[in-house]
């Protein structure tokens, strides 16, 4: 009995000689005061029109009449900022989110601390800011192995659209469609404002709202006065005109389709 | 007693398991690593924010530097095309080789001070010492490898989950970890102990001679205006008057502005340790120091983007080169190339 007792305390003092740092922060004591925040789930769903977005198999057809088939959706959705009913406004730190039509996983995400309340309307920034184009290695969504940087001129690719159509003279009629610029006049960083439709979020102890929204594809192509056309526009890997006409295009393309409370 | 047998073995095993694997000694030890900013200099760019400086991660930086794994056929790795003796230039090398007998299309720069760059590559394309290591790793003429998969060949390595286990407290491989230790390992090769520098600074006695300060005193009136003192660069880009190459059609600056007014401008570079760095210019088209100066006294050729200072060339007299020569060898850093802590370790 006494042994097992002395073989029980060695144990201890064993065990608690391996925690590394005594300066770890401990567990909340009593005191502690009562939860204020919750979380928010955001849904993507990417479609290219009224259809649900399906990679490879199913041709589409573009504003402009062209045919075209999708292989690669991605995007980078940052900086998101929640809006209360009474003005006051929640901004996401480390708001940095890849969504990847490959990986069903990135199509979910949730957002936490958000204080309790009612919310009325989310922006958010297509892309990456700035500032993180410009502080060397990153991790999480940012870091630099998740097919969304450019190495040879630094910055992150924003948003990339990859697939064929038939009017594309590229090799192997493809199109490759990779976002990037951050920087004055070519940056293609666009910071939009989905409506919530009279709908709200309300986030509490007992609720964490979800919500919908869908990313439209078609939208990269349409313009009111300039619909893209496969057989000229089908290759962009660089900062520029091209990359910030599509963009422009693109700003239009997120919408919020329901919100669950 | 069973029960007791029992606790001591639980006692034994809990101690092992505390363990960490034994440290790998590195064959070149390194005793020590700081950030210098040398009397006069400007205030660097990169001070290894968000990055703490410690020997375990500078040694792993070291490792990587000239790790093989970094390329896809395992050949190349960056002290390849970056050699310790030549201040980390590639000696006779006009143009790197890399895997696959691939050529590369510029010539590989010396390597030092580079926490005062305020961008990396001829062209300027990256803006980053953390992040420049991925151009060379990914560019299919040179080191043509996956950043994915070179994370799973340093996962898979034994070597190196000992490394960054040292370096950052569990053997996790990401590519953040790779490049901070990498940008330690840079950032560390400061170059400032040339004569020169001993010269300005009044260390140890040393002085100049006649002629190697008359060739300082032309290089201010002739050379200074680009390669600025204290780094030597002003790290502008230029179009200094080469011909275009027609088999590389590098357009330089511009292929990453996209401006036609950056056409064939090429960053100024470094003329600290110049006389080990040769060949020279952005393709390594001149051999010699003598070549160099017959570019500037009648090869320049004129174009639209031509630097406005050397419309007229530059001409200097037998003398004035032999000066200038003398006066550049003063800029050879011997204690840089000669430090232990940045040859290979293996």
């Amino acid at each position: 009995m006494k042994k097992s007792f002395l073989g029980l305390a060695i144990i201890a003092v064993i065990l608690g000689s391996c925690k590394k740092d005594p300066n770890d922060p401990q567990p909340s004591t009593p005191g502690t005061p009562a939860a204020t925040t919750g979380s928010l789930k955001i849904e993507l769903e990417n479609m290219v029109d009224t259809n649900e977005l399906v990679l490879n198999t199913v041709n589409y057809v573009s504003a402009n009449g062209d045919t075209f088939t999708v292989s690669k959706f991605n995007y980078f959705i940052s900086n998101i900022k929640l809006t209360k009913s009474d003005g006051s406004v929640y901004v996401e730190s480390e708001s940095y989110h890849l969504v990847k039509e490959s990986d069903a996983s990135s199509k979910t995400f949730t957002i936490a601390n958000v204080p309790y309340g009612t919310y009325t309307a989310i922006s958010f920034m297509i892309g990456v800011d700035s500032a993180r184009n410009v502080s060397g290695a990153q991790t999480g969504a940012l870091s630099q192995n998740n097919d969304m940087y450019w190495n040879w001129t630094t910055g992150y690719i924003m948003a990339k659209f990859e697939g064929t159509s038939p009017k594309s003279p590229a090799t192997n009629h493809l199109l490759t469609y990779h976002m990037g610029g951050f920087k004055g006049v070519n940056s293609v960083l666009r910071t939009v404002t989905p409506s919530f439709n009279s709908s709200t979020a309300t986030v509490s102890s007992s609720v964490t709202p979800e919500i919908h929204m869908k990313a439209d594809l078609s939208e990269w192509f349409k313009n009111p006065t300039n619909n893209v056309n496969f057989a000229t526009t089908h290759t962009i890997h660089m900062a520029g005109a091209d990359a910030k006409a599509i963009a422009d295009n693109y700003q239009k393309m997120f919408s919020v389709e329901h919100i669950h409370n | 007693m069973k029960k007791g047998t029992v606790y001591i073995i639980i006692c034994i095993t809990l101690f092992f398991a505390c363990k960490v694997d034994p440290p790998i000694k590195p064959v070149l030890p390194v005793d020590h690593i700081e950030q210098v900013t040398p009397p006069g200099w400007p205030q660097p760019v990169y001070t290894f924010p968000n990055n703490p400086l410690s020997i375990e991660k500078f040694s792993l930086g070291r490792d990587l530097f000239y790790e093989e794994m970094l390329s896809s056929d395992n050949t190349v790795s960056c002290g390849t095309c970056h050699q310790n003796f030549v201040a980390f230039a590639n000696a006779d090398h006009m143009l790197s080789h890399g895997v696959n007998g691939a050529f590369g299309n510029r010539n590989s720069p010396g390597l030092f001070n580079m926490n005062w760059n305020t961008s990396f590559m001829w062209d300027g394309g990256v803006n980053h010492i953390e992040v420049q290591p991925l151009a060379p790793i990914t560019n299919p003429v040179e080191m043509n490898e996956d950043i994915n998969n070179v994370l799973a060949k340093l996962n898979a390595s034994a070597k190196y989950k000992v490394l960054f286990k040292q370096a950052y407290g569990d053997e996790q491989v990401t590519t953040e970890r790779m490049l901070k230790a990498l940008a330690q390992f840079m950032g560390m090769m400061y170059s400032y102990k040339s004569r020169f520098d001993l010269y300005k600074r009044g260390e140890d006695g040393v002085q100049l001679s006649t002629q190697e300060l008359n060739g300082y005193q032309v290089f201010q009136q002739k050379c200074n205006a680009c390669h600025k003192e204290p780094l030597f660069t002003d790290y502008s880009f230029r179009n200094n008057g080469l011909s275009v190459n027609s088999n590389l059609q590098d357009s330089g600056r511009a292929h990453i502005t996209g401006d036609p007014n950056d056409r064939y401008k090429f960053k100024v570079p470094t003329l600290r340790n110049i006389m080990l760095t040769a060949p020279y210019m952005h393709d390594g088209r001149l051999s010699s120091m003598e070549q160099v100066f017959d570019h500037y006294a009648s090869g320049i050729v004129p174009s639209a983007t031509l630097d406005t200072s050397l419309q007229a060339g530059i001409q200097l007299s037998a003398q004035e080169r032999e000066d200038i020569k003398a006066f550049l060898s003063t800029l050879t850093d011997y204690s840089f190339i000669n430090d232990d802590r940045f040859k290979d370790p293996n």
